[in-house]
């Protein structure tokens, strides 16, 4: 299989071949031949602005009915009595979803200890109905027995789509329930639609955030994604009611093969990084271990998070789990504050989904300023004590 | 013991980038590396080897230049390496892609742990792993930073979650994922590196493997890619000059209207 050109749009300009990675675009003298080299990576079909290209659908296998799945479904994380902030991010992203289909949106909780506190806090962001399992056994987290129990309610209710938070547990466990329920399964959504035909658009990043790409599941039910946190925007809906229904499920969906012998809570700073709403993060510019304080100190001044490029952590004038970027944490908060680093791809990839980015760099041409919100060409050595001394001065310290 | 760690060729991503006139991806001349995450499950594998003398396979779906991903870990120190090559392998997503190494890892048999790397660079998903165990029907745990060997049948290992760690007892055979904290991947060695050159690498497709072309590669897959751009650039982009004093204050003005908590 390979993708098909369309002689009729086709100009014979040539763009398809130069982005091929495979080399399997050959350009004729009237037409375009595209050899068994291809991959299907479909960089061809976005290049062509004649849209003349594109790829073969993907296998039907027997056609599973469709119509009978109805119902947009969000498996809502919570740990400690509280909602994870990421399950409201769903359920304000789901309720888009299953308002433009006409059809209602429930939350599924799973664990021990399920009270009315967090059933009530579903439904007030948007859930028309909640289903509970609520046994001892899911005290734990396991992927055994959580995956077997939601993939059995899944079975029951038939939902059109599923949505999860894109944490660890939901990248644990949910590809399981794809896999139990041979559908398919997109991971780390920023973005979500439907057609009107009920195909869930799901547009997430690829080649570390330099391509987005859209994906769609036509012939499998649930249509199933995990979601960004900090992407889509909570929404609380007041006044909005919602049933709760207790789920009983066999004791054999309960079952884990692992044991999970030590459980131990910690808020490390990897997970202080990911869920902080500033981030302060420092590079290679600060020259020297000590000069790390300056980062620390404006971190503390507007509590935020510290974080630090991949050079800092390198020199070993910062722990690894501050490192954000490719091997590091990926992180998107309201704030990020990038003070002396230049903004390798490794490092952007981590962080450029942040809503504002303060880039400060004494280079005006290092690569951070590409992706800067604000730039700040200055001594980062001049610059952070006068922008500490303005914040001071500001709140009345000094 | 019979350890196999699955590996990925991926474009190295500090060579992708974005042509300002077309606005597309350019990959031309971008060097294929082993993708990072990869050479840690390698190194995880190597180091169970080292203290037990286990048998460690390394096994990937790619065209045929994916073999040098191959040697590349052969060089490291691993025993044998398997290449998953097929036409109908193309355009795989990631259920196809654990339905073709499920296959792979049914023929190898006797395997005792499986290691993966956390995700791959190039798409990030983390999914083949945890579809990868629940094919084969053998338990799993992501995210693992720590492997150690418990009795003669088990493994335990330590977690990172998004709330702290976990310590995880797990039987055999079972697959992890692993993070870097398991371990900085060795250098090549010269013995090694002699060995990689001679080394066969025996290329499976889906004669093989027993698979129906129907089941691999796009037609066997539930995902459909139906639209690639370039993310919106930012052109919102403002540059603070002036002496220091000015750009503080003006950058602690744009925080402030933006309404950034803690300022």
């Amino acid at each position: 299989m390979k993708a098909i050109v369309d002689p009729k749009k086709c100009s014979v300009c040539g763009v398809c071949a130069d982005v091929c990675p495979v080399g399997a675009i050959t350009v004729k003298e009237d037409s375009i031949d595209v050899s068994d080299d291809c991959t299907l990576c479909s960089m061809c079909v976005d290049t062509c602005e004649f849209g003349a290209i594109c790829l073969p659908e993907v296998g039907s296998g027997p056609a599973a009915d469709l119509a009978s799945f109805k119902g947009i479904w969000v498996y809502a994380e919570w740990r400690d009595g509280t909602v994870h902030k990421v399950s409201h991010e769903l359920l304000s992203a789901g309720r888009k979803l299953a308002d433009k289909r006409g059809v209602p949106l429930s939350a599924v909780l799973l664990g021990h200890g399920i009270n009315h506190s967090l059933t009530d806090e579903l439904i007030a962001h948007g859930a028309d109905s909640v289903y509970v399992v609520d046994r001892p056994e899911l005290a734990k987290f396991t992927d055994d027995a959580y995956a077997n129990t939601l993939v059995h309610l899944v079975r029951e209710k038939k939902p059109e789509a599923l949505l999860a938070g894109a944490t660890t547990m939901g990248r644990s466990f949910v590809p399981r329930v794809a896999a139990l329920l041979e559908t398919g399964l997109t991971a780390d959504c920023t973005e979500l639609d439907i057609s009107e035909e009920g195909l869930l658009l799901q547009t997430r990043p690829a080649f570390g955030g330099n391509v987005m790409a859209t994906i769609i599941c036509p012939n499998k039910r649930p249509q199933m994604a995990t979601v960004r946190p900090k992407v889509m925007k909570p929404a609380r809906q007041l006044d909005h009611k919602g049933t709760v229904e207790r789920v009983d499920v066999p004791t054999s969906c309960l079952a884990a093969r692992v044991e999970v012998l030590e459980v131990v809570p910690e808020m490390d700073q990897t997970a202080k990084l990911t869920e902080a709403d500033v981030i302060v993060s420092g590079g290679r510019g600060l020259k020297r271990p000590e000069n790390f304080s300056l980062i620390e100190d404006v971190a503390q001044l507007v509590n935020a998070a510290v974080g630090a490029s991949r050079g800092a952590v390198e020199e070993g004038w910062i722990a690894p789990s501050h490192q954000v970027g490719q091997t590091g944490r990926t992180v998107a908060p309201t704030l990020y504050m990038a003070v002396g680093i230049a903004g390798a791809i490794q490092h952007v990839v981590g962080m450029q989904g942040s809503k504002i980015i303060v880039a400060v760099n004494k280079d005006p041409n290092a690569p951070i300023f590409d992706v800067a919100t604000y730039g700040v060409v200055a001594d980062l050595f001049d610059f952070i004590p006068a922008f500490v001394r303005k914040i001071r001065q500001e709140r009345g310290d000094e | 013991m019979h350890i196999v760690a699955c590996i990925k060729q991926v474009p190295d991503a500090k060579n992708v980038r974005i042509d300002p006139n077309t606005n597309t991806l350019v990959r031309q001349g971008v060097e294929s590396i082993v993708n990072p995450f990869d050479l840690f499950a390698v190194e995880a594998a190597l180091r169970i080897k080292d203290e037990t003398g286990a048998k460690v396979t390394v096994i990937t779906m790619g065209p045929p230049q994916a073999e040098q991903a191959l040697r590349e870990t052969i060089e490291r120190g691993v025993d044998e390496s398997i290449l998953l090559s097929d036409r109908a392998f193309a355009g795989s997503d990631t259920w196809a892609t654990s339905t073709t190494l499920a296959a792979a890892i049914r023929k190898l048999g006797d395997v005792d742990l499986i290691i993966c790397g956390k995700q791959a660079i190039d798409g990030d998903t983390a999914q083949v792993g945890p579809e990868l165990a629940t094919l084969l029907d053998i338990p799993y745990a992501t995210f693992v930073k720590e492997i150690g060997l418990m009795g003669e049948s088990h493994f335990r290992v330590t977690r990172q979650t998004d709330e702290g760690t976990e310590v995880w007892k797990l039987p055999m055979p079972c697959l992890i994922t692993v993070l870097k904290e398991v371990g900085e991947p060795r250098l090549p060695s010269l013995r090694h590196k002699m060995r990689a050159k001679k080394a066969e690498v025996p290329v499976w497709g889906i004669g093989q493997l027993g698979l129906d072309a129907e089941k691999v590669g796009l037609s066997g897959s539930y995902t459909q890619v139906v639209r690639v751009f370039s993310p919106p650039r930012r052109t919102d982009r403002v540059l603070i000059e002036g002496l220091p004093e000015v750009q503080a204050e003006q950058l602690f003005n744009y925080l402030k209207e933006a309404k950034v908590p803690g300022l």
